[in-house]
């Protein structure tokens, strides 16, 4: 028998580049998930005209508010499966002994929940704040709010998904420990938008936001994603 | 039972296997420690809290004078203002023994913080209504989003946050690191919720309503609150320790019945 000279096999290192294709290419091939959330945002703020009436005044005042508070609820619903699939059938165990730090690992993840979840709820944002009857010239000051805002909100549900990470009832659990921390998002987002001519400040403190999240909620989520591989 | 005797005679110097409930008790060897100490402790802690809570509400709401402007209204600050602070103290403690979990793996931080939750979330429960109703007379309205209250309203929601994880995994010790996590989180997010409502509130109405515009306290008020503070400070404790040995004494029965399932 003459030896067969198999080609060594290539070992393909994960990296934060791969996991991010894989994320993007899992969401892709599950577009309804993806479409889940962003439907929900458009079904809950279509909801609100009906619920207080279609006086334009009115909505016009409280559209940044709505619009704030639907992507917040969007945003959480795909945040049960962001770890949840992957510590079932143990994708989540090699990802950690891939060598990347888990920090890495839940920074990656929330990156991939913003581009899968946040991104298109800031493109599905300007059509609903025109239909609540947002001032034209004020969309693009709420939109400037919601691009930091719904990263902070991807940085703090990847870190509340990590924390649940198989508990009883995880789902109904995740609400209640990130809509607190999401609070002074929401404040300064919301803030910008009303802010008329003084939406700077705002804006830049909801970026300070951004700045200290970005650092410090993977490393939380990190810490969080061991604990549940243990 | 049954399959058990069916099968070939265990060998009589079977050693007992170093099982769950045995490791959990060698865990909690230094509980041990705590509790004889704790027990030692608990009837000065609840006697110390009995006393000087009943000595300074009784001061505070019957022999203090009303103030010039709120009437008798202002006898519920006495135990709102020592309700406040304990909200804030508890949630203090919480991050203390969340670090001492994370970093040393200390198994009666790990308890301590789990038990620390529901008291903190009493006092701070406490604060929120005796607060409503110190609303109604002085405001006119049962809620005002005023910024201390909507911060405090929060704050109580991050203790509830807590409480839920922590009792949401089937292994306590998956429990306790989340909890443990969420509480040093929700410490660093505490100031920022506080600073951004801050902000809200002075954004969305004028500063009509705001507790730091009150005259400087009286001492025949002051004396009555410290001794009320003091008291509730006491009561914390002395709760927190009787959960505690409770909790104690729980784990070491379980790891015990444990121990015994596995022996026979």
């Amino acid at each position: 028998m003459n030896p067969i000279m198999l080609p060594a096999p290539r070992i393909r290192r994960m990296t934060p580049a791969s996991l991010l294709a894989r994320e993007l290419r899992l969401s892709l091939r599950h577009g309804a998930d993806t479409l889940a959330a962003i439907l929900f945002f458009v079904l809950a703020a279509s909801l609100f005209p009906l619920a207080i009436g279609p006086a334009p005044e009115t909505l016009g005042r409280l559209a940044p508010g709505i619009v704030w508070v639907c992507a917040l609820l969007a945003a959480l619903l795909p945040l049960d499966r962001l770890f949840g699939a992957d510590l079932e059938d143990g994708t989540l165990d090699q990802l950690l002994l891939s060598g990347m730090s888990p920090a890495v690992i839940a920074a990656t993840k929330a990156l991939a929940h913003w581009l899968t979840t946040g991104l298109p709820l800031l493109l599905a944002a300007s059509p609903i704040a025109i239909m609540l009857r947002l001032p034209p010239e004020t969309v693009p000051v709420l939109l400037a709010g919601l691009l930091p805002g719904t990263a902070i909100l991807s940085l703090i549900g990847t870190m509340g998904a990590a924390l649940v990470l198989g508990a009883r009832r995880g789902g109904v659990l995740l609400p209640l420990l990130v809509l607190p921390l999401a609070a002074p998002a929401l404040i300064f987002g919301v803030g910008a938008a009303e802010g008329g001519e003084f939406a700077r400040a705002p804006l830049l403190l909801l970026a300070a936001l951004l700045a200290a999240a970005i650092p410090l909620c993977p490393l939380a989520a990190g810490a969080g994603l061991r604990a549940a591989a243990e | 039972m049954e399959a058990s005797s069916t099968l070939a005679p265990t060998p009589a110097t079977t050693l007992v296997p170093p099982t769950a409930g045995g490791r959990s008790l060698h865990r909690f060897a230094n509980p041990g420690r705590f509790l004889r100490i704790a027990a030692r402790a608990q009837p000065w802690l609840t006697g110390v809290a009995l006393a000087a809570s009943l000595v300074g509400l009784g001061w505070g709401l019957f022999w203090a004078p009303a103030d010039w402007q709120q009437g008798d209204a202002v006898r519920i600050m006495f135990v709102h203002v020592p309700a406040a602070w304990l909200a804030s103290f508890g949630y203090l403690a919480l991050a203390a023994c969340s670090v001492a979990s994370l970093i040393w793996r200390h198994p009666l931080a790990d308890l301590a913080a789990a038990e620390i939750g529901p008291v903190g979330a009493g006092f701070t429960a406490l604060c929120l209504v005796t607060g409503s109703l110190w609303g109604k007379p002085m405001w006119g309205a049962w809620w005002v989003w005023d910024a201390r209250l909507t911060s405090v309203l929060v704050l109580f929601f991050l203790y509830l946050g807590h409480i839920a994880l922590v009792r949401a995994f089937d292994d306590p010790v998956r429990g306790y690191r989340a909890g443990a996590i969420l509480a040093l989180v929700g410490a660093v997010n505490v100031p920022i919720i506080k600073f951004s409502v801050d902000w809200w509130n002075t954004l969305h109405q004028p500063a009509s309503i705001t507790l730091t515009g009150a005259p400087t306290m009286a001492a025949a008020m002051l004396w009555p609150l410290l001794m009320v503070a003091i008291g509730f400070q006491f009561a914390f404790l002395a709760l927190v320790v009787a959960r505690l040995r409770a909790a104690v004494i729980e784990r070491r029965m379980r790891g015990l019945l444990m121990a015994r399932a596995a022996g026979a």
